[in-house]
């Protein structure tokens, strides 16, 4: 029972944005345990990471609690760094800590070098069985780059394909690789590529795929979302071989809205959409779970400028963002987008990274400031 | 899909036996498409294009082909004076850039002689005398092949690519002078394998819901490869040569082909060798595509980052691609897509047909007529606004073809002018 009761006295204690309020009932929290109300306070486990992990976590703490934000953080300090091999990467209370609360936010952690890991993302994906990943890739206003008007959202399928590691030499020089496609996988990513369309008012799902080739395998993939698309008659349905749908990403990227990809088609072209609105450092991730949601920055830790407040916590605080929506706290991920977008777009506050001379804790500030206004 | 296979086989196997006997070609077997060979030289005829394309403006050929990469190779049957090379019209917009390409090679005089096969039904694989005609001839001018999606086959265009082992596929994104690009001096050289890999056609379905797909890495191809593209370097004065892998996951796959290329980089201290992931290489690729030089690549994700690279620099209509091997060699567009949204409309730019013919006369070693058509097809762009649909034009394949032949004819004339400027000044001196 205090598991429940704990939020609730926080949220009664602060965090209440006036003229909504919403008395918190017993009752009403209780049934509505599953899908909490609008005001109810969100735990989420924060895992700063390493690097800059913790100035741009403490950026992303410092603007939600200016936003009023109904999240409450339950920071793990976690690090891979030191990680000996055959230790788990990431503890075990770290991964309840997600399980329990939900929702989590991670920062950039660094992959250990060496053999006898298994990859840090390998890792989190199968602990918390996270089957997709979304990266809404949106031209930044005032963040200039050769490529205008970029507004796709990429959901890669996060659990098999190419990934699934079987691999063996058949013959000395010769190397097998399995890709492994499974109509369940499929169909799951299929169906969460159409919700998160109709979800957040998006008009068009694109399959991206190599049936050309691979016939039976992204044939299936691709049979999956037609068959999908079936349910969704809303929203439009549209297939693209994976090299055109590059090169049009290029050339013409207003062709595109939603794509649903294959593993490593989606490891690549949701790189592509990365580098065309100006990198990582800019891109909000957000990875889907049966149970959990687990947004992260998918930048580097940046050893070389950590703890001099230099960073851009961007990626960070948009992955934030992502997770308010799926937390259905759409008004709060709306302040606060907004207020990044203003600040962009005055290109007078910037880190260096995009060309600018303000520190983290300055760009944070002021993106703190334009919340009141946004 | 088997008996596809086996006839295939078969048609290969009867068209090796013939491989050695030369001059088997008849004449009524072909269609002549071109004139006469002219033997007027036309080794200044660059000069004499449009000064302004020499002045200020770069050029590239299309490939920089080094014709001595290439001919350790079987050159074309000679038939008189002339070459023959097959050609395979394809699909969709594949017959239309191909007229054009021909008229072109007629307005220049071009000594080469097409033999034509109009493959009627792809979906059952090459049909023998095509076979034999590529065995004959090893060079092939090919137009695109739509694979539909029910197909369960090989499809054409990797039936070619395999069964004549073309391994290497070169495509070279350059600035085309007047082509507006998203990047500046992009000048890169895509070399991807073109046999293994993904492309293994091996799939299967254990359980129903389940299917594994094979990708098949050899030791013996990803040298070649990468042998391939270094040599390219070396021979083109090129700096740096990029491999791409993702053998952070594919650990046994990916990284078979780039142990690959170290060790082959290791023959080649002069050049500068680096390796990159692929998703990285993407966004680096859009961000600063300068840094990019010779960039080595498996099959799929030459597919991928090669269709990124034409986009970049200006259309995937403007860039041809080369398909080489000891089997001989085979040229086509950069993006083999058979764009049949638009085929049969007149509106496809035939830029990458003409200068895949370019790349063609090229590794023949024709140098004269490559320059000639390929100084044509730059000024179009670059003097005129006779642009297709696909770069924001109105301009049909035909209009755009004879704002090629039409720079011909002016070339020519300056030429037949300055001949006569010489004669006079013979008399002259005399």
């Amino acid at each position: 029972m205090s598991l429940w009761i704990a939020p609730l006295l926080i949220a009664a204690r602060h965090s209440r944005p006036a003229g909504r309020h919403v008395a918190p009932h017993f009752l009403t929290r209780r049934l509505s345990a599953a899908a909490p109300s609008a005001q109810a306070v969100r735990t989420v486990t924060l895992f700063p990471g390493d690097g800059i992990g913790p100035e741009i976590a403490g950026a992303v703490k410092e603007i939600f609690r200016a936003a009023d934000a109904p999240v409450q953080w339950e920071e793990i300090a976690i690090s891979t760094k030191n990680v000996k091999p055959g230790e788990d990467l990431i503890p075990q209370a770290a991964l309840d800590s997600v399980r329990r609360n939900r929702y989590g936010l991670k920062g950039p952690l660094e992959t250990p070098v060496g053999k006898g890991h298994k990859s840090l993302n390998l890792t989190l994906r199968q602990a918390l069985s996270l089957y997709a990943n979304v990266r809404p890739c949106v031209s930044m206003p005032g963040v200039k780059t050769k490529f205008d008007n970029i507004n796709v959202v990429t959901i890669r399928e996060n659990t098999e394909g190419e990934y699934v590691g079987l691999e063996h030499e058949v013959y000395p020089g010769v190397v097998e690789s399995l890709k492994v496609i499974t109509r369940q996988a499929s169909e799951r990513v299929a169906r969460f590529a159409f919700e998160y369309a109709r979800s957040n008012q998006r008009k068009r799902v694109t399959a991206v795929h190599k049936a050309s080739v691979l016939k039976m395998s992204d044939g299936m993939f691709l049979e999956c979302c037609r068959r999908i698309s079936k349910e969704y008659p809303d929203i439009e349905f549209k297939e693209a071989l994976i090299e055109l749908c590059c090169g049009y990403l290029v050339s013409q990227p207003q062709r595109y809205d939603v794509l649903v990809l294959t593993n490593l088609a989606g490891d690549i072209v949701s790189d592509l959409a990365a580098g065309l609105i100006g990198g990582l450092g800019l891109t909000a991730s957000l990875n889907k779970g049966e149970h959990v949601v687990l947004a992260e920055a998918v930048h580097g830790t940046a050893p070389d400028i950590a703890g001099k407040d230099w960073a851009n916590p961007t990626a960070l605080l948009l992955s934030g963002v992502m997770l308010l929506r799926e937390m259905d706290l759409h008004d709060h991920a709306e302040r606060i987008e907004r207020a990044v977008h203003q600040v962009l777009q005055d290109a007078q506050c910037r880190t260096r990274d995009l060309g600018g001379t303000a520190r983290c804790s300055e760009y944070t500030q002021a993106i703190i400031d334009r919340l009141g206004t946004a | 899909m088997q008996a596809l296979r086996q006839v295939a086989a078969q048609s290969l196997r009867a068209a090796r036996s013939l491989r050695h006997r030369p001059g088997i070609a008849t004449a009524s077997s072909r269609r002549r498409l071109t004139a006469s060979p002219t033997n007027a030289p036309r080794s200044d005829a660059r000069a004499l294009v449009a000064p302004a394309l020499l002045e200020g403006s770069h050029i590239l050929s299309p490939t920089s082909i080094d014709g001595d990469v290439y001919n350790v190779y079987p050159a074309a049957t000679p038939y008189g004076d002339s070459k023959i090379v097959t050609l395979l019209p394809g699909e969709g917009i594949g017959p239309e850039c191909m007229r054009s390409l021909v008229a072109v090679f007629e307005a220049a005089e071009v000594p080469i002689e097409f033999d034509t096969y109009d493959i009627a039904e792809p979906e059952k694989g090459l049909p023998p005398e095509v076979v034999n005609a590529i065995n004959r001839n090893r060079l092939v001018m090919k137009g695109p092949f739509h694979t539909p999606y029910g197909f369960r086959g090989t499809s054409l265009n990797i039936l070619l690519r395999r069964g004549f082992d073309l391994y290497a596929n070169v495509v070279h994104v350059y600035p085309i002078p007047g082509v507006k690009a998203k990047h500046d001096n992009v000048d890169i050289v895509f070399v991807r394998e073109n046999t293994e890999g993904e492309y293994s056609g091996l799939e299967h379905s254990a359980v129903d819901g389940v299917v594994e797909s094979l990708k098949i890495v050899t030791e013996e191809r990803s040298t070649r490869i990468a042998e391939y593209a270094f040599r390219y370097a070396m021979r083109n004065n090129r700096k740096k040569v990029t491999a791409v892998h993702k053998a952070n996951i594919l650990k046994s796959a990916d990284g078979l082909f780039l142990e690959c290329a170290k060790g082959v980089a290791a023959k080649y201290p002069f050049i500068e060798f680096e390796n990159m992931i692929v998703d990285a290489t993407c966004m680096r690729l859009v961000n600063n595509p300068q840094q990019f030089d010779v960039v080595l690549l498996p099959n799929l994700y030459g597919n991928i980052i090669g269709s990124i690279g034409t986009s970049l620099g200006g259309g995937t209509g403007l860039f041809p691609g080369a398909n080489l091997g000891p089997g001989g060699a085979m040229f086509e567009q950069a993006v083999r897509h058979a764009g049949r949204g638009i085929a049969g409309k007149g509106i496809a730019n035939p830029t990458a047909t003409i200068l895949a013919g370019v790349m063609l006369l090229r590794y023949l070693k024709m140098f004269d007529h490559a320059d000639f058509i390929q100084d044509a097809v730059h000024a179009v762009y670059e003097l005129t606004d006779v642009r297709t649909p696909d770069l924001g034009g109105t301009a049909s394949t035909e209009a755009f073809t004879a704002a090629v032949i039409d720079f011909l004819d002016e070339m020519d004339a300056d030429e037949e002018c300055d001949d006569e400027d010489e004669d006079e000044e013979d008399k002259h001196g005399s």
